[in-house]
């Protein structure tokens, strides 16, 4: 948990806040229309996912800049929760959003099972959240809810994709490997069933334990297998070492090496030579080359000094989200039908392409197969157009 | 110090005075912002159980575990596992069996670790808290390491009449306020009994308890039997608050916090810990909202109590009483 | 398995029994000769691994970095165990777990505000860059090889040192009589610091070492931490020996194990030592 300055636009009134907390201050609790915004941020800033937390909220501050620092006409006064990627912490940290500070909307978080703990929350509390980045299926599928949204993406939306495109381009029989965590198994099982549509097999499904990065062994099991190619899925340090280790022993000759798109997003440059020619499936890519992209990336780097990847994206539409349905409603947050339904409705012009909600309150987006080249993941094609979740077992969708 | 001086149990009831008062004058002081320091203060109430059951171990029996949370997290998981989905359990069966089974693990547990002492007692509980976060951050049937909710939450009823209501924030306050006394007057039980006497002996010399004739591995295990099953009675009250349940609160993270907060309230003192608990979360809690850097200033706050303030607070108080009542005495001689 | 399969996993449950020898066995020197548990060790090892990202980029050299790294992390290790450790010595464990734990805190604090908090990765230097062909499809990176070789040599170094010469013979015995070695006029208050210093600077080139074959991230050392406590335990806190045996050991059950019995590949190691400690509850070589 954390409040904390990370821009100008930050103002003063969160140290206050915090100080009314703290030393018992008196704070007036009533809210006028000309009230700042609150909006509730709840994401990692210390940590392994620290570097995540950060370029979504720098991506969601962005957007909202870009409209003047404004939302619905008002100010906006962002309150930030370190998340710890905690999940035990999280129903906590929520709770302090939704009733210690009454935030009208909540931004996070980044961990499946952090998730998880704030989803519970949000449905019991009926605190509007968007997700801009945790995965977990279920969050738009069985505890889907009128007040949450998501603008990021569903496991299953990174990796069934995936399946169609290994088997369009010869490979029939095909190892899987992931960490032994929920995010990891999703991604798997997703890339399994569209892998098994298209009519391939898979001879292997490999877990391995979670966070250790140790993989040697499970390299020298595959090579005894000889798949015709092998899906990975994992993230951050363990998809850097991953990679290395996948070329390093050889094996990316003769058996080449697929993943879901975080296997190669933001660790590119850790990963070097090693990434060349790997093939990935996400919902970005670089060179997509629509204005809206270069816009939006020489942005970035303007205000942040820092290449925008594919979190600072996901913030970027949640900013860009709340920018257009607090217009519709004119700044209005407390009819909240109406405000649930703008939200519902926007149509986002996102540099990953154009995306607008599912009944499940997912994105309806593109999915792209990208190459590593020369340290880019570069788009080869869409693999699938306008793709939505199931969403099997979401009260919304009848 | 086997009975409280009385200037401490006067400073004792006068804080739990302060707490149980808080819906009182919480909304005046705290503004809107009230309700949410109610849940804030439940869960530390929920934290000091789960000090206080571990000095039970470490301050009473000298057994220092690093794998407390363990039992604290299994207690949460058995109620979310044998909760049926779409109805409440009735908290008259669900308690018994979540204790139960936090003393049966305890019993295992203690059952393998006994033989081992100092620090290889510390490092083979940990190591079996750790057996115990990945075996449900790999299992399918917990929902793996995104965990999994409690819909309903324990219903207590008799006869049909509903007794309390745990969906209500200022209940569940209560109810884990009465258990900390409840926690607390057990343990000064213990601590007063026969039984509780070999424990003692047993951290001050085990050798010589064993000498006179008592089979002291029977006395430790019981103890850390007791243990467990109080820390499950903190794992099914921080379950039943927020309805959610994950592995990551039985990594050993939760296990060093929650032997920091034994240390920092005063290790032995049984009501040391549980100021402890106040103090290490609400330190945390303003920490983090004054710097991105409060991760530096609680491994300072940490390394200062181990170097300046070794036995903690509840050290501290009680030395200040004795030496007051010592001088005391000779002014009245 | 074939033949083939079985040699190289082999292979690799020694190369990593190895490495992990490394990084253990400054934790077991610093407890088996001055009885401090140092929970801080794996945050060594993170620094270690952030010295050489840091030390690479600058002079573009991995000897560099280690010859640079080696004495900061002495420096490191000296400036703790003079200000912190050395009123712990007469003290319970669990106070020095409470520090140490403390440290962990700060020390990821001050790599998240000298380094941030993104994921680097540290380049294999050229001339060890190659591979060897093991199989028609596998092949062996060098520098892993290499790595091994080192820490092999490191094996036999410190078994030597402690063994065989006159500065071992004063460590051995300070460990078991600390007055005896005092009356002999040496100095075990330098001597602590030395080892203490000693122990840090060996995480740190484990995490120097490791890093072009791993990658560099926040929150690295934490998951090092337990492996090397189990390894360490396993052989019996404070034997050097133990530390290689138990390394090797764990080598072992985590090539094989999650091969043979996935479903148990997490929790297999600790399920080693718990069954270690129930037969010998002080470790194989205590």
């Amino acid at each position: 948990m954390k409040l904390t300055m990370k821009t100008k636009s930050f103002s003063h009134s969160i140290r206050q806040s915090a100080l009314a907390g703290a030393m018992a201050l008196l704070v007036a609790g009533t809210a006028q229309a000309a009230d700042p915004v609150k909006v509730g941020v709840m994401l990692p800033y210390t940590g392994t996912y620290g570097a995540l937390g950060e370029a979504i909220t720098n991506g969601m501050q962005l957007a909202i800049e870009e409209n003047g620092d404004k939302l619905g006409g008002r100010d906006v006064e962002y309150v930030t929760v370190d998340s710890e990627a905690n999940p035990g912490k999280a129903p906590q940290n929520m709770n302090r959003l939704i009733s210690g500070e009454n935030v009208d909307f909540v931004v996070g978080p980044v961990h499946s099972g952090v998730a998880m703990g704030m989803i519970k929350m949000a449905r019991q509390e009926g605190a509007i959240t968007i997700i801009p980045n945790a995965g977990l299926n279920a969050a738009t599928r069985q505890f889907c809810a009128p007040n949450i949204f998501r603008t990021s993406f569903s496991a299953w939306q990174t990796a069934y994709p995936m399946g169609k495109m290994a088997y369009e381009r010869g490979y029939r029989k095909i190892a899987t490997i992931a960490w032994n965590y929920s995010f990891g198994k999703e991604s798997l099982e997703a890339f399994e069933e569209g892998f098994k549509a298209a009519g391939g097999e898979v001879v292997k499904q490999i877990l391995t334990p979670f966070p250790k990065v140790e993989f040697q062994a499970y390299l020298t099991e595959i090579a005894s297998l000889k798949p015709d190619a092998v899906f990975a899925f994992y993230a951050g340090g363990g998809a850097v070492k991953f990679v290395k280790d996948y070329n390093a022993a050889g094996l990316k000759k003769s058996i080449p090496l697929l993943g879901s798109g975080f296997m190669t997003d933001g660790t590119l440059t850790a990963q070097g030579e090693a990434a060349e020619g790997v093939l990935t499936t996400l919902h970005y890519a670089d060179k997509l080359d629509n204005p809206k992209d270069n816009a939006f990336r020489k942005a970035y780097m303007d205000a942040y000094g820092k290449e925008a990847d594919i979190y600072a994206v996901q913030g970027y539409d949640a900013g860009q989200m709340l920018v257009q349905a607090m217009d519709v409603v004119k700044g209005n947050t407390k009819d909240r039908d109406a405000l649930i339904a703008a939200l519902e409705n926007v149509k986002i012009d996102s540099p990953r392409g154009p995306w607008h909600f599912s009944k499940a309150h997912n994105p309806v987006q593109n999915m792209y197969l990208r190459e590593v080249k020369n340290g880019q993941n570069v788009v080869v094609e869409v693999a699938a157009k306008g793709l939505e979740d199931p969403a099997t077992g979401c009260s919304m969708m009848k | 110090m086997y009975n409280t001086p009385r200037p401490i149990s006067l400073l004792l009831g006068f804080l739990l005075c302060v707490l149980a008062f808080y819906p009182l004058y919480g909304d005046l002081v705290f503004g809107s912002k009230a309700s949410f320091f109610m849940s804030k203060l439940t869960t530390i109430v929920i934290f000091a159980i789960l000090a206080m059951s571990l000095d039970l171990l470490v301050g009473i029996t000298g057994l220092v575990s690093m794998g407390h949370a363990l039992f604290f997290g299994l207690a949460g998981y058995v109620l979310a596992l044998a909760s049926p989905e779409y109805e409440a359990a009735s908290i008259w069966y669900i308690l018994p069996l979540v204790l139960l089974c936090c003393a049966a693990l305890g019993a295992v547990v203690a059952f393998l670790t006994i033989k081992t002492s100092g620090i290889y007692f510390i490092m083979v509980t940990l190591a079996f808290g750790q057996m115990g976060f990945y075996f449900f951050n790999d299992a399918e049937f917990s929902g793996g390491s995104d965990g999994m909710y409690i819909m309903l939450k324990p219903d207590v009823s008799l006869g049909g009449i509903q007794l309390l209501n745990l969906d209500e924030k200022q209940t569940l306050y209560y109810l884990s306020l009465a258990c900390m006394v409840f926690v607390y007057m057990v343990l000064r039980m213990i601590l007063r009994s026969a039984f509780g006497q070999v424990l003692i002996g047993i951290h001050a010399n085990e050798h010589r308890v064993k000498a006179i004739g008592y089979n002291t591995a029977n006395y430790k295990i019981v103890s850390f039997v007791i243990a467990a099953t109080l820390a499950g009675l903190a794992g099914f009250l921080a379950a039943s608050q927020y309805g959610f349940v994950n592995p990551s609160q039985m990594g050993w993270h939760t296990s060093g916090y929650a032997l920091m907060m034994v240390i920092m309230g005063g290790a032995g003192t049984i009501f040391g810990p549980a100021i402890g608990a106040f103090v290490f979360e609400i330190l945390h809690y303003v920490f983090e909202s004054f710097t991105d850097h409060w991760l530096m200033l609680m491994g300072a706050v940490m390394i200062c109590v181990v170097l300046f303030l070794p036995n903690g607070i509840g050290g501290a108080l009680l030395s200040l009483v004795q030496k007051k009542e010592t001088t005391g005495e000779k002014n009245d001689g | 398995m074939d033949l083939a399969t079985i040699l190289i996993q082999l292979l690799n449950s020694v190369q990593y029994g190895l490495l992990l020898f490394l990084i253990s066995s400054g934790l077991t020197l610093v407890f088996g000769i001055m009885g401090v548990i140092n929970l801080a060790h794996g945050a060594m090892y993170m620094i270690g691994a952030y010295l050489a990202y840091a030390f690479v980029e600058w002079t573009g050299s991995l000897g560099v970095a280690i010859l640079l790294g080696i004495p900061v992390m002495l420096i490191v290790g000296i400036v703790i165990e003079r200000f912190l450790i050395d009123s712990l010595y007469s003290r319970d464990h669990l106070f020095q777990v409470l520090l140490t734990f403390g440290l962990i805190l700060i020390l990821n604090d001050i790599q998240s505000i000298l380094w941030g908090n993104d994921t680097h990765g540290v380049p294999i230097p050229d001339m060890l860059n190659g591979s060897i062909s093991l199989t028609d499809n596998m092949s062996y990176p060098v520098y892993r090889l290499a790595v091994s070789v080192v820490c092999l040599a490191l094996a036999i170094g410190m078994y030597w040192v402690i063994q065989k010469t006159r500065l071992g013979m004063t460590i051995r015995a300070g460990a078991s009589n600390r007055e005896m070695v005092e009356s002999l006029g040496i100095n075990v208050r330098t001597l602590f610091t030395i080892i203490f210093a000693a122990g840090v600077a060996l995480a740190g080139l484990g995490g120097i070492l490791s890093a072009p074959l791993s990658s560099v991230y926040p929150g690295m050392g934490d998951n090092v931490l337990i492996i090397c406590l189990v390894v360490v335990v396993i052989g019996g806190i404070g034997s050097i020996k133990g530390a290689f045996w138990g390394a090797m050991m764990i080598g072992l059950v985590s090539t094989f194990g999650p091969v043979l019995i996935p479903s148990l590949s997490s929790v297999m190691v600790y399920l080693v030592m718990a069954l270690v400690l129930l037969v010998k509850p002080r470790g194989l070589f205590a």
